[in-house]
């Protein structure tokens, strides 16, 4: 059965492929329905293939399959095929399932749009290139639906392609994600020059004779790549902008599957990197810094989406962080949790968003958790999760994390346990801001005009200049009539489905990797065969981890209270939401004044001057001072091209006529 | 030496053909005119695709040679021949121009227009075929006539001004090539006694130092004005701008390759001590109209121009390619010229039907475009991709074959060519929001979907994009012997000419010389 492998990412294909032709015609609901079913078919073929190597002895676990040969040129040989091991299908199986939710959930989002078919072919590609994103066999595969799903996310932002804005955050997502491509395809080549080869399990074999700054480079060119598209300093402010898209957009690929492909990435590169430990310290302190100025960043949005991107750019964050210091299992298991509650976080805020008729503005919410139960309860969940409270699955991943961190640098350590307060506070804050507290939006809509999106700050008008605060929607999307009175009630049972299921994971999905005792570290076995034993607290006995998860609880019931206690009742604080924090740190301001302007100005002036009047100047320059140079030949030259241009022809018509006599005589 | 069927005679013969056939056709039927454009140039095809067959895959050495003396005095014969070079470019070269008419629209039925279109197609495919160099000459100088009429009898506004420049131009530069051509025959019969403008004798020329650079350089300013290589691509953008839509095809598509594929050809198989000492000129060239070519096409506002431009910067992949003189790296340069033919060709084709719907190439002008038709978007989108690079589509295995062939030897110039990369993302990006992204103005309101007519000369392009994306084994399968043929033609006769003190003559390796880095 292992080798129904080739079907994960087939059906998901087959879906795309008969969405791309009929899709128009099955239309709504039927396209959603046969995407979703799609995808829950490469789910069940996952789980399958899943057993068939779990009941494998540990030591062959992993196997390659090889399809077709995609190029060979001398010694560069790139096969079609996948490789099946542990951490892949840990991968795979996260993938389909996250996936197959979210497309369920998409039906109920999506109802009222006229695109609805085609936002389903999306899906469905992206699930299929993200599947052989982490089945690939070769880098070159990795590469393929690495490019895939930077493609689908380019599809997916630009969804609703007339919005300027929308179609702006899909242009930068995919430049900014081309730069780490760039990256990516010189750590390729080096790889190939130095090991001959681009095949995982080859190249791995061979890095003894690869030298120790080339393991560097490659390791830190692939980072590149990494931080690109999973969004890590300083490559991360498409993602904010990344929010234009369809709110199930922003969970499946933008919170749940596609950005955490880099920490993918250093997974399945931990042989090098166990090699390269200077580039580990790169990705350890990058890691921590991203997660820190994630943190604070959405500490200080208003916009529910905002909160939530810069909350996915932190997480990350985390999860490079402890990649860097070799905590390999940590970083796919904080991924896994992550995964289960910031899909629910989106999800949820998709409820919230379509209650209160495409308002993403936290400061206009308010009282919802009574009219929304369903939404609020698993809000609540994935808060508590995210926050690290226990026993959520959140508390056990970012505890390991934290704990590998602190056997790396006590420094990086202090770094994440200050994001951890954060992260706890920031979506305590959203939480109150949208859940709790008074209606507000009940007096804005009444002085609204009902169609454009009442603002109920004067204050926050000033902000549309502001580009992390959203754009006004030309055109609301989806929607009944967004007249009168507002109604906010818990969506159906196709969207609350996917909230339940992902609360139920948010709240249990620690179990699977338990510290305290050997046999309770399910994911540790399951994956050291590929990623390796790489533990930097050797000297942390069961003592210490329990003191350690002491202070990770009480951090995040810090910030929990800390929210609570600023935010029950609050709407306003500028005290606590500082414009540097707002604007991001003005890091994608600065990339714009300082780079974009410029490099603008530059091209102009290269296309002005250098190409029209220096090169194509001297071309006709040159030209001219023949045509003054020629007039002695005047009498001979007519000057007219025509006439040289016949002349050719009957001379060469009659060359011509006279080969082919000869050839046929 | 010929086998059977003269596959390669009658590709030459049978445009050529049909274009004396429109000749001596009353001009009045329009549909007749049309129908003789399309069975010559889908005849052509026909034979194109078998002799594409009868190649026997795994031999790298020239298939299905004719030679017929000719001027026997002067040593000049009818020699045709192809290996896995050329191939794919006649094989690419039969497909573009049976879409390119396809994609002309109202003057596809001109008498003369279909004529010159015969006759350019019988030139190009003469060109690629030719082992006699002055044939090659002939039809290399022969394919500017019909271009020249075909853009001032149908191009837009400044068609006079363009024509004229890309004539002279090519001409002048042609000039050169022809005083390189005698220059080597006669050096050839002077060391042999015999008199040939065989390039297969040609190649055993010995050549000082001297001798070579200069040879090489006679050659190389013909094709790199047909190219075009930077910085001698100015006359592109006018001439592509000012085209009619299939003469557009043609320039990017197909006659760019006659400059590439010379080079390839000729430079490396007669001049390859030369073409090892320039060979870093030449990269910088490339890796200059990379960039270079990709900034300029970042501030377009003409969306003929703008793919001018890139066209500038692939080529200059190609370039790169065929100077890193690695297996990969010209594996890579041979599949990337079919490449770049085919969506390039088809980028045009597209620009033409926004064209001929709203009268405009400004991207000023054009706002909305999706909203009104999603399937020529999407195809618009597919062929931007295939351009970027993206890997699944034709453009990836050709950019990162060169890419990552160049790496090995050429290391820095391969790290600023990948930078190209991102350029290229830009403009195109940039160019598909402005025109397509947006709400439609009163304006678009007319704009309609791509028509079923419209759809039939896309498909085979769109089909080869995705083919050689995702399975372009049995095309690499074919160039590469010939690639490796050529490689190790280059790396002897340079290596084993250059006196190495104290040690024997070894022809060393690239992976040896990439290793010791």
């Amino acid at each position: 059965m292992l080798h129904a492998a080739f079907l994960i990412p087939l059906f998901p294909l087959v879906g795309f492929a008969v969405l791309v032709v009929g899709g128009r015609r099955l239309g709504n609901p039927l396209a959603g329905w046969l995407a979703t079913a799609m995808v829950g078919l490469s789910f069940v073929t996952t789980v399958v293939v899943f057993a068939g190597l779990f009941e494998r002895a540990p030591g062959r676990r992993s196997f390659t399959q090889t399809w077709w040969n995609w190029f060979s040129v001398d010694r560069l040989h790139v096969s079609a095929g996948v490789l099946v091991d542990p951490l892949s299908m840990t991968m795979a199986l996260f993938v389909t399932g996250v996936s197959t939710l979210i497309h369920l959930y998409s039906i109920g989002y999506m109802e009222h749009d006229e695109q609805f078919p085609k936002f389903f072919l999306y899906l469905n590609l992206f699930v299929s290139s993200m599947l052989l994103l982490v089945l690939g066999g070769n880098f070159v595969m990795t590469f393929l639906g690495w490019e895939g799903v930077g493609v689908c996310s380019y599809f997916l932002i630009a969804f609703w392609f007339d919005r300027p804005s929308a179609a702006s955050a899909g242009k930068k997502a995919m430049i900014f994600n081309r730069i780490g491509d760039a990256g990516f395809l010189l750590a390729m080549f080096l790889i190939y020059e130095r090991t001959g080869s681009l095949q995982y399990q080859t190249v791995f074999a061979r890095l003894g004779h690869v030298g120790g700054d080339s393991l560097v480079a490659i390791a830190l060119l692939l980072f590149l790549g990494a931080t690109g598209k999973s969004a890590q300093l300083p490559l991360y402010p498409w993602l904010a902008d990344a929010m234009e898209g369809p709110t199930p957009v922003s969970a499946l690929i933008h919170a749940a599957t596609m950005v955490t492909a880099g920490v993918y990435l250093m997974c399945r590169i931990s042989p090098i990197l166990h090699l390269a430990p200077d580039a580990g310290h790169v990705i350890a302190i990058i890691g921590g810094a991203t997660a820190f100025v994630g943190a604070t960043i959405a500490c200080a949005q208003t916009d529910i989406k905002k909160i939530l991107a810069y909350s996915t750019i932190s997480q990350l964050g985390y999860m490079f962080m402890a990649a860097g210091v070799g905590a390999y299992v940590a970083a796919i298991f904080l991924m896994l949790t992550h995964a289960f509650y910031k899909a629910l976080l989106f999800l949820g805020a998709g409820s919230v968003i379509h209650a209160m008729n495409d308002e993403q503005n936290t400061k206009v919410m308010g009282g919802l958790r009574a009219l929304m139960p369903i939404t609020g309860g698993t809000f609540l969940v994935a808060w508590l999760a995210i926050g690290g409270v226990p026993p959520f699955a959140g508390f056990w991943s970012k505890g390991d994390v934290l704990l590998n961190a602190w056997g790396y640098s006590p420094a990086l350590y202090v770094l994440g346990a200050l994001t951890a307060v954060l992260t706890a506070y920031y979506l305590g804050r959203c939480y109150m801001l949208v859940f709790s507290g008074k209606a507000r939006w009940v007096e804005a809509r009444a002085t609204g005009d009902g169609t454009s999106r009442g603002h109920a700050e004067p204050a926050l008008e000033a902000d549309t200049s502001n580009p992390n605060v959203p754009h006004e929607r030309i055109a609301a999307p989806a929607g009944p009539a967004s007249h009168g009175r507002l109604h906010p009630h818990d969506p159906g049972w196709v969207m609350t489905v996917p909230l339940v299921v992902l609360a139920f994971c948010s709240v249990f999905g620690g179990l699977i990797n338990l510290p305290f005792h050997p046999s309770f570290v399910f994911l540790e076995r399951w994956l050291n065969p590929v990623v390796g034993r790489a533990l930097f607290n050797p000297h942390l006995g069961a003592g210490s981890e329990i003191i350690f998860a002491v202070i990770d609880a009480v951090l995040a019931l810090f910030g929990v209270a800390l929210a609570y206690s600023l935010w029950r009742t609050a709407v306003y604080r500028r005290e606590v939401e500082p414009t540097f924090l707002e604007r991001a740190w003005f890091i994608d301001w600065s990339y714009d004044r300082l780079l974009a302007r410029n490099s603008t100005r530059m091209a102009a002036f290269t296309s002005a001057v250098v190409e029209s009047r220096v090169i194509d100047g001297a071309v006709n320059g040159f030209a001219v001072l023949w045509r003054r140079s020629g007039t002695v030949l005047r009498r001979v030259q007519t000057g007219y091209v025509r006439n040289y241009a016949l002349g050719i022809m009957a001379g060469l018509v009659v060359l011509l006529a006279w080969v082919a006599s000869r050839t046929f005589s | 030496m010929n086998t059977g069927f003269p596959y390669l005679t009658v590709l030459v013969l049978l445009p050529a053909g049909a274009a004396l056939l429109t000749a001596v056709l009353p001009s009045r039927s329009r549909a007749l005119m049309r129908a003789v454009g399309w069975a010559g140039s889908l005849a052509t095809l026909g034979v194109a695709v078998a002799a594409t067959v009868a190649f026997s895959s795994g031999d790298g050495n020239f298939q299905m040679v004719t030679v017929h003396p000719w001027i026997s005095a002067l040593g000049i014969s009818w020699a045709l021949g192809v290996d896995g070079i050329s191939l794919f470019l006649v094989l690419m070269t039969a497909v573009l121009f049976p879409v390119a008419m396809g994609g002309s629209g109202r003057h596809g039925g001109d008498k003369s227009f279909v004529a010159w279109m015969l006759l350019l197609e019988a030139g190009c495919l003469g060109s690629f075929l030719s082992l006699d160099l002055l044939v090659f000459f002939l039809f290399f100088e022969l394919t500017l006539v019909p271009v020249y009429f075909l853009i001032t009898g149908w191009g837009y506004e400044r068609r006079g001004y363009a024509a004229t420049k890309f004539f002279l131009y090519t001409l002048g530069a042609s000039a050169f090539l022809l005083v390189g051509i005698l220059s080597l025959v006669g050096l050839h019969a002077q060391q042999t006694g015999v008199t040939t403008f065989d390039v297969r004798q040609l190649a055993s020329t010995h050549l000082t130092g001297t001798e070579g650079v200069l040879l090489f350089l006679a050659f190389t300013a013909a094709f790199a004005v047909k190219a075009p290589i930077f910085p001698f691509h100015t006359w592109s953008p006018d001439a592509y701008r000012e085209s009619p839509a299939a003469g557009a095809v043609v320039l990017a598509g197909v006659m760019a390759k006659l400059g590439t594929y010379g080079i390839i050809r000729f430079d490396l198989e007669l001049f390859p001590r030369a073409v090892v000492t320039l060979a870093p000129v030449l990269l910088t060239l490339g890796v200059i109209g990379i960039i270079y070519g990709g900034i300029v096409a970042a501030v377009q506002r003409d969306l003929k121009r703008l793919v001018a431009y890139s066209s500038l910067a692939h080529l200059g992949f190609i370039v790169v390619g065929a100077f890193a003189l690695t297996g990969p790296a010209l594996s890579g340069a041979v599949l990337q010229m079919v490449n770049h033919g085919i969506y390039t060709a088809a980028l045009f084709l597209l620009i033409a039907m926004i064209y001929r719907r709203l009268g405009s190439f400004s991207t000023k002008d054009l706002t909305g475009l999706q909203r009104k038709a999603p399937v020529l978007a999407g195809i618009f989108t597919l062929t931007m991709l295939a351009s970027i690079g993206v890997p699944g589509l034709n453009g990836f295995v050709g950019e990162f074959l060169i890419l990552s062939g160049t790496f090995l030897t050429h290391r820095w110039w391969a790290v600023a060519a990948t930078a190209g990369v991102i350029v290229a993302a830009i403009y195109l990006l940039w160019a598909y929001q402005q025109v397509f992204h947006g709400t439609p103005t009163e304006k678009e309101e007319s704009f309609t979907e791509i028509t079923w007519r419209e759809g039939l000369y896309m498909a085979p392009l769109v089909g080869i994009i995705v083919f050689l994306g995702v399975f372009p084994g049995p095309v690499l399968n074919r160039i590469t012997p010939s690639v490796d043929r050529l490689v190790t033609h280059v790396e002897h006769v340079a290596h084993a000419n250059i006196p190495a003190p104290g040690q024997p003559v070894v022809a060393a390796s690239h992976s040896a010389n990439g290793g010791n880095k």
